[in-house]
Parts: C-alpha cells; structure tokens; sequence
C-alpha cells in the first residue's frame, strides 16, 4: 500500500505539472472581427457606444450629476479644464468587445481629444484626434501607438454622434460611432 | 479499495507538493534593480493609489477580489471583457502634486504561464498632464512575486490579512530588459518615444478585498533632449 501511496504521489507532481503546462490558465472570450476591405486595401473595422448605457464615467468640473453615481471629480485647479470619459465598446453585431476612453482638454491654445480602444484579446489603440470636425460631423484622428495585434498597424479613426431616430422606447439616445481604418506601417527604406 | 484510496492521497498529495514547489521555486528570483533606477537620463515620475477606493473610478467584473468603486460604477461582466479591470485616477508628481489625470486598462494575459513564474497582465495607461503633455505607456505586468510575497501570505494569515513593505517592479516587457514602451501624444511629449517602469508598494493587503494600503508609480525616462520639462532626477 506504501508502495502504491508514493506512486501516488509521483503521478500527482506529474500530473499537476502536465495539467498546467497543457491546460491555458488564461483564455481571453473572442468576438469574431468584422472587418471590411477599403480602398488601397486597408482593413476597415467600426465600433460604437450606445449612449447612456455604455458609459462607465463621465468625469468634467461642476457636473450636476456624478456619473457613476458617488463619483467624485478632483477639486484640483489643474484638472478644472479636463474631461474623462470611460466607455463599453461594441462592434457591428452590437456586442460588447472592449473599452476606450476619451480625453477632452484645452492646453494652452490647443484643444485636445485622444482616445484609447482596449481590446482585451487583441490589444490598444491610441488615437489623436484633430479637434476641429469635418463636413458630416466628423472628427478624424491619426493611430499614434498600439499594443500587440495593433503594434505594427498605423492608420486612422473617425468619430461621429449619431442621434437615434427609431423612436423605439428603449432605444439609446444615440451612438458614437468610431470608424477605424488600420494599415501596416511602412517600411523603412 | 484500500489500495485506491492510497493512490488518491498520492495523488492528492503529490498535487499539493508540486503547488508548494511551484509557489516557492528558488528558479524564480526577482529582477532586481530596475533598469530605469540607474539611468543617468531625466525621469518624469508619476504616482497614485493602487487602492481601488482611492481612485476616480475603478471597474472590473464584480466578482472579483478588488471591488468597483463607487459601488454603482458600471460592471464588465461581458465575456470579452470579463477579465479586464478599467480604472481613472489622480496621477502626483515626486512632490505630491496633482499632475494630471491616469486611465489604466489592464486585461489577464493569455502568455500566463504560472510553470515558468509568470502571471502576467497585459495593461496600458493613458495619462494627460495639463499644460504638459500626454502620454501612452503599453507594458505587460507580472504579479508573480506580488503573489508569492504578498497574497500567498495573506491567505495563509488567520485575519487573511498581510502587513508588511513590499516594494517590487510590476513592469516585464514588451522593450529590452523589462520596462514598457511608452508614446509621448501631445504637449511638450509629442513625438517622443519612451521608456517606462510601474512599480509597486504594498504596505498592507487583505485576502478578501485585495489593497488596503498600496501605491504605484510610474517612471518615464525622457529622451536625452527635453523642451523645459519639469522632471524629476534619477537622484530623486
């Protein structure tokens, strides 16, 4: 019996070690990409928000109402020209597949806006955007960096409100809708 | 029977035995030094509260350790997004001074191997420095020796609770020797790239709800050509 209690004991350290090395302790849930083909062969993806209910924070000076609820926005001087919002991102199918935040602010002279997409199975996006908005309502903005998947890809993203017009009762009052065109970058000659 | 049950203690027992190795593998040693504490370049350092309850917002699943905060804070219970935490907070400079606002994404990293001592986090942060710049720091995180030093004892206290001063790099990659490629957007930033280093410093830790005392700290190295950037010395 001692004999079988320390093969035991040996199949178990075995076992464990297989079972750890086989089996992924991480496995991030994947949402199928839909992307398109653009022009020059670009990969084109669009993402949306549903507007409320997929803001995680609305964080501005002197807002009536906190969003989340008890939220408190710093008091400090620096911050009073800083807007920060947190977002669920969908994709076509309307499923959720991510994050983002974007930044709106005014330094010196300069407005800013710069997003952030967090994929969590594919990786981020930084995105600077041009602050004045096009003909259509749209703002348009260049990849600055990316992380994993996005490392190597450069390219651009547009942002536009899009009220909804379906009048369904529980509609969303609108989507921001980011259009996102991705390329590999070039290389150096 | 008697003999399955010695094979099932075995079994069981040598299932436990590899756990304790696994946990206290002398082949998993920290880093070290980080790399950045010895640069001779100017450092932009960035701190804040690595307690969620400290912070603007702080997200997750909501079955998770950590507890959103506030409690009404929209959850990522979503299956893509279920292993992913979002949190903004107020970023201090080396003097405790309010520097500017930081959004961090971090997400439980599919490279994990817990066999090799990796428990790694795929995370970015955002940060936006009024009057100075913005800045975007792409890392991975392991947490290993946060684990073993920290939330194993923990666990193992009979308050589930650990006290004590931990002070580790968090940073593991992706740029050469283990710090974080870091992006400079606008403001007097604009156009640099980067290193970064977050670290960590744990003062006190529960088993139930993760941070009771901790903060993080972030440390950029500015390329060697800065346009009057107020920075903080390696010195410091």
């Amino acid at each position: 019996m001692l004999k079988t209690f320390i093969a035991g004991i040996l199949l178990g350290v075995i076992g464990a070690a297989v079972f750890l090395y086989l089996y992924p302790v991480v496995d991030q849930h994947r949402e199928a990409s839909i992307v398109s083909v653009g022009p020059n062969g670009k990969n084109v993806e669009a993402f949306h928000v549903n507007v409320p209910m997929d803001r995680i924070l609305v964080g501005a000076p002197g807002r009536d109402t906190p969003l989340p609820d008890g939220m408190t926005w710093p008091s400090d001087p620096i911050l009073q020209s800083v807007r920060v919002e947190l977002f669920k991102i969908r994709n076509s199918r309307d499923s959720v597949v991510g994050v983002a935040a974007r930044t709106a602010a005014k330094d010196g002279p300069e407005d800013v806006i710069e997003w952030v997409l967090h994929l969590p199975a594919r990786g981020s996006v930084y995105i600077n955007m041009q602050p004045d908005a096009l003909d259509g309502g749209y703002r348009r903005g260049e990849f600055r960096a990316g992380s994993r998947e996005f490392g190597e890809l450069g390219g651009f993203m547009t942002e536009r409100w899009m009220p909804d017009t379906s009048g369904d009762e529980d509609a969303p009052a609108g989507r921001i809708e980011l259009v996102t065109t991705f390329a590999g970058r070039p290389e150096a000659i | 029977m008697k003999y399955l049950i010695a094979l099932v203690l075995g079994l069981l027992s040598g299932a436990a035995v590899f756990a304790v190795a696994m946990v206290y593998n002398p082949f998993v040693v920290d880093r070290g030094i980080s790399p950045l504490a010895v640069t001779d370049s100017e450092l932009i350092t960035l701190n804040y509260s690595a307690v969620p309850s400290d912070s603007i917002v702080f997200t997750n699943n909501g079955d998770s350790q950590k507890k959103p905060f506030p409690e009404k804070v929209l959850q990522l219970w979503e299956a893509p997004i279920r292993s992913t935490s979002a949190m903004a907070t107020v970023m201090r400079d080396a003097r405790g001074q309010t520097a500017g606002i930081g959004i961090k994404f971090s997400s439980l990293s599919e490279r994990t191997r817990l066999l090799s001592g990796k428990a790694l986090v795929d995370s970015v942060w955002y940060v936006y420095m009024p009057d100075r710049g913005s800045l975007f720091m792409e890392q991975s995180e392991n947490y290993w020796t946060f684990l073993r030093d920290v939330a194993v004892p923990a666990y193992r206290s009979g308050a589930n609770a650990w006290k004590g001063n931990w002070i580790g790099d968090l940073t593991d990659g992706p740029e050469p020797l283990g710090t974080a490629a870091v992006t400079g957007g606008v403001g007097s930033l604009r156009g640099l790239e980067m290193l970064g280093v977050e670290s960590l410093s744990a003062r006190a830790y529960s088993a139930d709800s993760g941070p009771i005392s901790a903060d993080g700290r972030l440390l950029i190295e500015l390329p060697a050509i800065t346009d009057g950037f107020e920075t903080a010395t390696s010195e410091e």
